[in-house]
């Protein structure tokens, strides 16, 4: 996923669509606004980012799921939580950097599934279609020629943490 | 200036981590001790084998005692469940990246060595026992009758002790997310602070347990008193087990300094998470009750007790079990306070 940090306004649809989509459960979040403001007037700078579970290359989450409901489901690189074998344990929740992941109220860890159920049917996750500035791109990094990798040829970008070493999969074009 | 604000709000990961609380803490140390008793009684089991003139009575005292500390830190650990209903999975699947998974399957062989642990000494130190339930007497003569087995089960001690002492480290290293924990020194610590902890338990036990003629109520009454007054004709035990644990604590603290210097000579975030416990929120906790009363004061009066200038009792052996608890209370909670910097730096 790409998002330019220069669309994104902050409006929150993102975060509305999601719950909504996902039935997520009041008082807890699967994606989330974060406003980064660095410098000293005059010269401020910000930046706002719809974040949430970054899909790592090297994900944490998954290396350390003892039952093997945090898995990688392929096609598509997509980290996700199989609900009936997560015992909460919460090591994921532990060792995710981003701290994307909650525990839902029925006791099973719970994080952003990229729409998975939306994607295999052809559609853009919720979040994406309903981006008021389409400040999001949804697509196959591993196709040269897809949309999101001639925005990445394009424009300067970051990732969160790479320091952390997990490959995060989440692109903020700037 | 660089400035973060986020709508992000999930309990227990909002605005500070905090997933787990004391069920973590109390089975890494109840695992950590239950892993010292059975490398110390894996050495004493080699060590001893031909020796049948012995009583040894913590021979089975300790393996009983370790499998009802160890159920106990189960059931902590199951208390921390979110999902308990599906803790069966654990045991359907070996996930070799989990030292989570590597440590259920841990447990589950430590269960039946344990067990024979005890038996092998049963006969003889717990004669009243064994008339009763001949057929456990049968089984535990059969073993003690075949040198091979004792040794085999004083390997197997010693094998799945050191597994699971550092095992109760690496669980929480494996969480890199959290700086505090990103050190394999962290596997050492543990085993040797659960090492220091078995000693311990063992050096009380030579305080309070029970002589083949005493009542319950001297039991009650040297458990009682114990902790200030030395047991009559067990000095050289005693003597021993503090040699023992002064070998550990010093490994303890060596490894915890170093542990504490190579984080603070890392990265940012590494400095950040040590100096949650050097001069942080948790500094006073850590300086006093981990460093202080649970590791040099111990050192101190089990060094003046091997060298006979005061009397031994059991207040080091007290100390250095509540000093190895708090260890565990600290790191669990401060690892969860200890973060990566959260700006990206755009």
């Amino acid at each position: 996923m790409v998002i330019d940090t220069h669309k994104c306004v902050g409006c929150k649809d993102c975060v509305v669509a999601c719950k909504t989509e996902n039935s997520v459960p009041e008082g807890y979040c699967r994606d989330w606004i974060t406003e980064e403001a660095r410098g000293a007037f005059p010269t401020i700078q910000l930046e706002l980012r719809s974040e949430r579970c970054n899909h790592c290359e090297n994900p944490p989450c998954v290396h350390c799921c003892p039952t093997g409901a945090s898995h990688v489901h392929e096609p598509g690189g997509v980290v996700l939580v199989t609900h009936e074998k997560c015992i909460g344990c919460k090591a994921c929740l532990g060792a995710c950097p981003y701290d994307a992941r909650f525990i839902n109220p029925e006791g099973y860890a719970d994080k952003c599934t990229f729409c998975i159920h939306r994607v295999e049917k052809g559609l853009d996750p919720a979040c994406v279609s309903v981006c008021p500035t389409h400040c999001m791109t949804f697509g196959d990094i591993d196709d040269p020629l897809s949309k999101v990798n001639q925005l990445l040829a394009s424009r300067r970008h970051h990732t969160l943490l790479p320091e952390a070493g997990t490959k995060p999969k989440i692109y903020y074009l700037t | 200036m660089t400035e973060l604000f986020t709508l992000k709000h999930n309990p227990l990961v909002d605005p500070a981590m905090h997933i787990w609380a004391w069920q973590i803490p109390v089975y890494l140390f109840l695992g950590g001790l239950v892993a010292g008793l059975m490398i110390l009684s894996g050495y004493h089991i080699i060590r001893d084998r031909y020796d049948t003139d012995r009583p040894h009575g913590h021979y089975v005292t300790a393996p009983m005692l370790s499998v009802a500390l160890l159920s106990l830190g189960m059931l902590a650990l199951f208390f921390d469940l979110e999902h308990k209903i599906e803790v069966w999975r654990l045991y359907m699947t070996f996930e070799v990246t989990s030292p989570m998974s590597w440590g259920s399957w841990i447990l589950l062989l430590v269960y039946p060595v344990l067990i024979a642990s005890a038996l092998l000494n049963f006969q003889e130190a717990q004669p009243r026992l064994a008339a009763r339930y001949p057929t456990v007497a049968g089984v535990a003569e059969a073993m003690r009758s075949r040198p091979g087995v004792a040794s085999l089960i004083g390997f197997a001690n010693i094998a799945l002790g050191a597994g699971l002492g550092i095992y109760t480290g690496i669980l929480l290293s494996s969480l890199a997310a959290r700086p505090l924990w990103s050190s394999a020194l962290l596997g050492p610590l543990f085993l040797f602070s659960g090492l220091s902890t078995g000693a311990a338990t063992l050096h009380m036990l030579t305080h309070i347990e029970k002589g083949e003629d005493n009542s319950y109520g001297d039991f009650l009454v040297a458990s009682m008193v114990g902790w200030i007054r030395p047991k009559h004709g067990e000095h050289e035990g005693a003597v021993k087990l503090a040699h023992a644990d002064n070998g550990f604590l010093t490994i303890e603290l060596s490894i915890l300094m170093l542990f504490l210097i190579n984080l603070s000579g890392s990265s940012a975030a590494g400095h950040d998470a040590a100096a949650l416990l050097l001069t942080g929120p948790y500094a006073a906790v850590f300086w006093v009750f981990v460093v202080g009363s649970g590791l040099v004061i111990p050192l101190i009066l089990q060094g003046l007790q091997a060298a006979n200038r005061i009397r031994p009792t059991m207040i080091p052996a007290l100390l250095v079990l509540v000093g190895g608890l708090v260890l565990r209370f600290v790191l669990v909670y401060a690892g969860q306070a200890s973060h990566w910097p959260r700006i990206a730096g755009f």
